[in-house]
C-alpha cells in the first residue's frame, strides 16, 4: 500500500528524511509520531507527490509517483496540516471544485457530496460560507472533501491540532468508521500521543529523520517499560525541545493575524 | 478543460460575492475622472488638446483593469497561505491548467472591472466615437487584462509572503501606469520620457484603447495590438513557468 526505500530528502545540506524504510498494508490504522522537525510532513509531501526524493523508491497504492503522479493523486486523500478550503465558497462549493478536479463524474457528483456532507454532519450547513465555520467544521469538511474521490489511502496531517476534545473524538470516530467499514488505509501524524495510543493499531516514530520504532502502541510501551505512549514516545525522543525556524507561510499568517483577519 | 472552468468560476464567484472590494476599487478611477478629468480640463482645452475626459477616460479604464489584473494574480500569495494551492497541487491536474484557470479568472474579473468603469465615464460625460467598435475595445481590454493577470501570477510565484507586495506596487505597477501616457499625451514628450513609455506594455494597451474609443492613437492600431499580444503571450509564458516550478 504505502512501502517506502531507502526514501531520502535533503534541502541543500540538510537531510530531512534519511534513509527510511518501512512497508504500510492495505487496511491498516498506522500513526506517524515525531518531534517538530522529524521529518513527518516532508514525508508526507513525499508521499503525496507535493515533493520529489532525492532518492530511493516509493511505491504508493502499487504506484511509483515518480513515474505516474497522477495515478498516486487518485488514490489518497489528504488533509492537511493547515486548512486548505476557499473561505469565500460554500461547502458545498468546496468539495464540489474538489470532485471537478479529481473528474468525478457529474451523474454521480451531487449524491455523493451529499452523503459525505451527511457523514460529517454538516448537510444542513451546505450553503453556508466556510467563512462562517469554525475550526472544527472546517476539519469535518476537509475531510469529506478528502473522501469524494473514493481514495484507497487517507493521510492525515495533525487532523486534530488546535481542537477541542468532542470534536476530536467526533473526527476520530469518522476516521475508525472509514477504516473498519471501507478497508481504508490511514496514515496520520499527531503530537497528541494518547490519540494514537488510542486509534492507532501501529505507530512509526520518526526522529531527526529516521524512524527509530516501529510496532503497535502496546509493543512500544513494553519496549520502553513504561505504562503510556507519551512516555515511551519521550524515552525514544529524549526530552530536549526541537528548535525550528519559522517558514515564509508561519510568518505570513502572523502579519495577517496582526491585521486583525479573522481565521 | 473541467478543471480550468472550475478554477475560473471560483474567481468569478470570489469576486462578485465581494461587492466592497468592486465599489471600493472604483473609488480610484472616479477620482482621476473628477480630479483630473475636471480639474485639468480647462488647462487642457486651452493648450489646445481639446477634451481632457474624452482623452484620460480609456487611460482611467486601462488603469483600473491594470490594478485589478495584477492585484488577482498577487491574491495566489493568500491562496499559498492558506493552504488552497497545495489542494489543487496534489489533485491529478496538470498545473499548466491550474495556472491558466487562475490566469484566465483573474482577468474576466479585471476586463468585467474595466466594463463596469467604462460604463461609468459615460456617466462623467465620456462619449465613445464610434459605438461599433465598442466590442474590438473590448477584446483589447481582455488582452491587456490577461497580460497583467498573467504577470501578478508570475510575481506571485516567486513571492513567498506579502511583504514584498508594497515593492511591486510601487517600483512596478505605479510606474507602468504613470508611464503609459494614460494621463498624457504620447506626442512631444522629452526622449528619456518617451523611451521609458515605448518600454511600457501599458502604452500600447492605453494607446490602443484611445484609438478604438476616440480615434486619437500615436501608434497605429495593428503595432498596438501585435506588442500588446506579444508581451500578454511572453507572461503567459513566463508565468507558467515559474507556477510550475513553485515547491510547497
Amino acid at each position: 500500500m504505502i512501502e517506502a526505500k531507502n526514501l531520502v530528502k535533503k534541502f541543500g545540506d540538510f537531510t530531512a528524511v534519511d534513509n527510511i524504510n518501512f512497508k504500510v498494508e492495505k487496511g491498516e490504522f498506522a500513526a506517524f509520531l515525531g518531534p517538530n522537525g522529524a521529518g513527518k510532513t516532508t514525508s508526507i509531501k513525499m508521499f503525496t507527490t507535493l515533493l520529489h526524493p532525492t532518492s530511493g523508491t516509493l511505491t504508493i497504492n502499487g504506484i511509483n509517483p515518480a513515474v505516474d503522479p497522477f495515478g498516486v493523486r487518485r488514490s489518497f486523500g489528504i488533509v492537511f496540516q493547515d486548512p486548505s478550503l476557499d473561505d469565500e465558497l460554500t461547502a458545498y462549493e468546496n468539495i464540489e471544485l474538489h470532485a471537478v478536479l479529481y473528474g468525478v463524474s457529474k451523474n454521480d457528483r451531487a449524491e455523493k457530496i451529499k452523503m459525505l456532507l451527511n457523514f460529517v454532519e454538516l448537510y444542513d450547513r451546505k450553503d453556508n460560507l466556510v467563512k462562517t465555520f469554525s475550526g472544527g467544521m472546517k476539519r469535518r469538511l476537509e475531510i469529506a472533501r478528502a473522501l469524494v474521490h473514493e481514495p484507497t489511502i487517507l493521510f492525515l496531517d495533525e487532523p486534530t491540532a488546535g481542537l477541542d476534545p468532542q470534536t476530536r473524538n467526533h473526527m476520530w470516530s469518522y476516521i475508525e468508521k472509514l477504516n473498519q467499514e471501507r478497508q481504508m488505509t490511514v496514515l496520520f501524524t499527531t503530537h497528541y500521543m494518547e490519540e494514537a495510543e488510542k486509534f492507532a493499531r501501529r505507530v512509526l516514530v520518526m526522529d531527526q529523520g529516521k524512524i527509530v520504532e516501529d510496532g503497535s502502541p502496546k509493543e512500544l510501551m513494553e519496549r520502553a517499560q513504561v505504562p503510556s505512549l507519551e512516555e515511551a514516545f519521550l524515552k525514544f525522543t529524549g526530552h530536549g525541545i526541537r528548535e525550528e525556524t519559522a517558514s515564509a507561510v508561519d510568518q505570513l499568517r502572523q502579519h495577517r493575524k496582526a491585521w486583525g483577519a479573522k481565521r | 478543460m473541467d478543471a480550468i472552468y472550475i478554477l475560473w468560476l471560483r474567481q468569478i464567484k470570489r469576486y462578485l460575492r465581494s461587492p466592497a472590494r468592486i465599489l471600493g476599487s472604483l473609488g480610484q478611477p472616479i477620482l482621476f475622472l473628477l480630479a483630473l478629468g475636471y480639474g485639468f480640463g480647462a488647462v487642457y482645452a486651452k493648450a489646445g488638446g481639446g477634451n481632457y475626459l474624452q482623452f484620460i477616460a480609456p487611460g482611467v479604464i486601462c488603469m483600473s483593469i491594470l490594478f485589478t489584473a495584477v492585484f488577482s494574480g498577487i491574491e495566489m500569495i493568500w491562496d499559498r497561505q492558506f493552504g488552497f494551492l497545495k489542494e489543487t497541487f496534489v489533485a491529478p491536474v496538470p498545473r499548466l491548467h491550474i495556472v491558466f484557470g487562475r490566469v484566465l479568472g483573474g482577468a474576466t474579473v479585471a476586463t468585467l472591472q474595466g466594463v463596469i468603469v467604462l460604463l461609468l465615464t459615460f456617466l462623467f460625460g465620456f462619449r465613445p466615437e464610434h459605438l461599433w467598435l465598442l466590442p474590438l475595445a473590448l477584446v483589447v481590454m481582455l488582452i491587456i487584462a490577461l497580460l497583467f493577470s498573467a504577470f501578478g501570477t508570475a510575481i506571485a510565484s516567486v513571492l513567498e509572503d506579502m511583504q514584498g507586495f508594497q515593492l511591486i506596487m510601487n517600483f512596478m505597477v505605479m510606474p507602468t501606469f504613470f508611464f503609459s501616457g494614460a494621463l498624457f499625451p504620447l506626442a512631444g514628450l522629452p526622449p528619456l520620457l518617451s523611451l521609458v513609455a515605448k518600454l511600457d506594455p501599458l502604452t500600447y494597451g492605453v494607446d490602443a484603447l484611445r484609438g478604438l474609443l476616440i480615434s486619437s492613437n500615436h501608434f497605429p492600431l495593428t503595432t498596438s495590438i501585435g506588442i500588446l499580444t506579444g508581451v500578454m503571450l511572453f507572461f503567459l509564458l513566463l508565468s507558467s513557468f515559474l507556477f510550475s516550478r513553485i515547491e510547497l
